[in-house]
């Protein structure tokens, strides 16, 4: 049963040697599928490449839907893992500050890793970016605390607070992402003149 | 020819869809085996952390920031899941790469910009979206693709803000990239 640190299925010392072997799959599946590359990235926000939208929707529904069966063939106890709690205002705030991020940089912080692991020089600058960032915020943090800390609803799942069952809101995903997939196919061959 | 045969290799990248089920399969795996999802940030603070904490050790202790990351964390800061997955990810993104012939120091941009405005415009980036990672718990990896394999209200909002923002800022910043 699952998660297996939490049973003590193994101990601390392989749950770290495990995150490196994880991390080294992560790494992996981000560089093959371009996410190395920031030009390939900010595609999406200009329809020439969408492969950000393919591959993160995909991995969301995968990892959303293996969770749920393994939840239900009893392997792992959902209780025990960690759901992000949602601070509203935060939750948007941050998000709109690293979107702003995404779009001048074109990177999201996994990517630039990637990216400088291959010797991307932009990569590398992003991440001295990162680490300035996060100073500051640490440096300010009472000044911003009060938002930081702002709207606390818990450890909520969406679907909870939309009134519904797990289920049905992973069938509703998939829809929503398949529409997303056909969107993004159709966008890709107006904008094929774009390409890299 | 044999220029124009690496340029292609190099370009070659895995089906984007069977990428995805690999980075879920990532996801899964490591709410399995630790109960926490993957994240990029948190390593980086960590890191942080352990630098305050060295050099300006007072300021350290009276920090609410440093207070937060320490309190699940009492060991070194660096005794963290999400720093050995770094380490992993950083190792990954190289194999990757030195397999597809893609090691190479440079800087990539578009042609209608200077290196000199792709690095500045990287690094206030950079500023922008480690700030936002810390007010947003977590970037697109541990707030968003994590935050919404488990199902989290949070990790939708997250990650729609970030999309929305960009998109609706992508009309500003076209010169960078079109």
């Amino acid at each position: 049963m699952g998660p297996l640190v939490i049973y003590e299925v193994i101990s601390e010392n392989i749950n770290l040697l495990t995150a490196f072997i994880i991390g080294t799959a992560f790494g992996w599946v981000l560089e093959s599928s371009g996410f190395s590359s920031s030009r390939k990235l900010a595609g999406v926000f200009y329809g020439y490449d969408m492969v950000v939208l393919k591959v993160f929707f995909t991995a969301a529904v995968t990892g959303m839907l293996g969770l749920l069966f393994m939840s239900l063939f009893g392997w792992i106890d959902l209780s025990l893992v960690y759901v992000n709690p949602t601070f509203l205002t935060s939750a948007i705030a941050g998000g709109v500050v690293m979107g702003a991020g995404f779009i001048m940089g074109g990177f999201c912080p996994g990517t630039s890793f990637s990216a400088a692991a291959i010797g991307k020089i932009d990569a590398m600058v992003f991440i001295v970016g990162l680490f300035i960032g996060i100073g500051l915020f640490g440096a300010g943090y009472s000044i911003w605390q009060e938002l930081y800390l702002a709207a606390d609803m818990g450890h909520l799942k969406i679907s909870d607070s939309l009134g519904m069952s797990d289920g049905l809101f992973a069938l509703l995903l998939i829809l929503a992402a398949s529409a997303i997939f056909y969107f993004a196919e159709m966008v890709e061959r107006k904008f094929a003149s774009h390409r890299l | 020819m044999e220029s124009n045969r690496t340029e292609s290799r190099e370009n070659r990248y895995l089906n984007p869809y069977l990428g995805g089920v690999l980075l879920g399969l990532v996801v899964i795996a490591a709410f399995y085996t630790s109960g926490r999802g993957p994240g990029a940030t948190g390593a980086l603070k960590g890191l942080i952390v352990t630098g305050v904490e060295a050099v300006v050790p007072e300021a350290a202790a009276s920090s609410g920031f440093v207070a937060e990351y320490r309190e699940p964390l009492p060991g070194h800061p660096l005794r963290s899941w999400l720093v050995f997955q770094m380490m992993g990810l950083i190792t990954g993104g190289f194999l990757s790469g030195a397999f597809a012939g893609r090691l190479k120091f440079r800087i990539e941009h578009n042609y209608r910009i200077t290196s000199e405005r792709r690095l500045l415009m990287a690094l206030g980036g950079g500023i922008l979206f480690g700030f936002g990672s810390q007010l947003g718990r977590g970037c697109t990896s541990g707030a968003a693709l994590s935050g919404m394999s488990v199902l989290s209200l949070g990790g939708f909002i997250t990650m729609v803000s970030i999309f929305g923002t960009a998109f609706a800022l992508a009309w500003f910043f076209r010169k960078n990239w079109i």
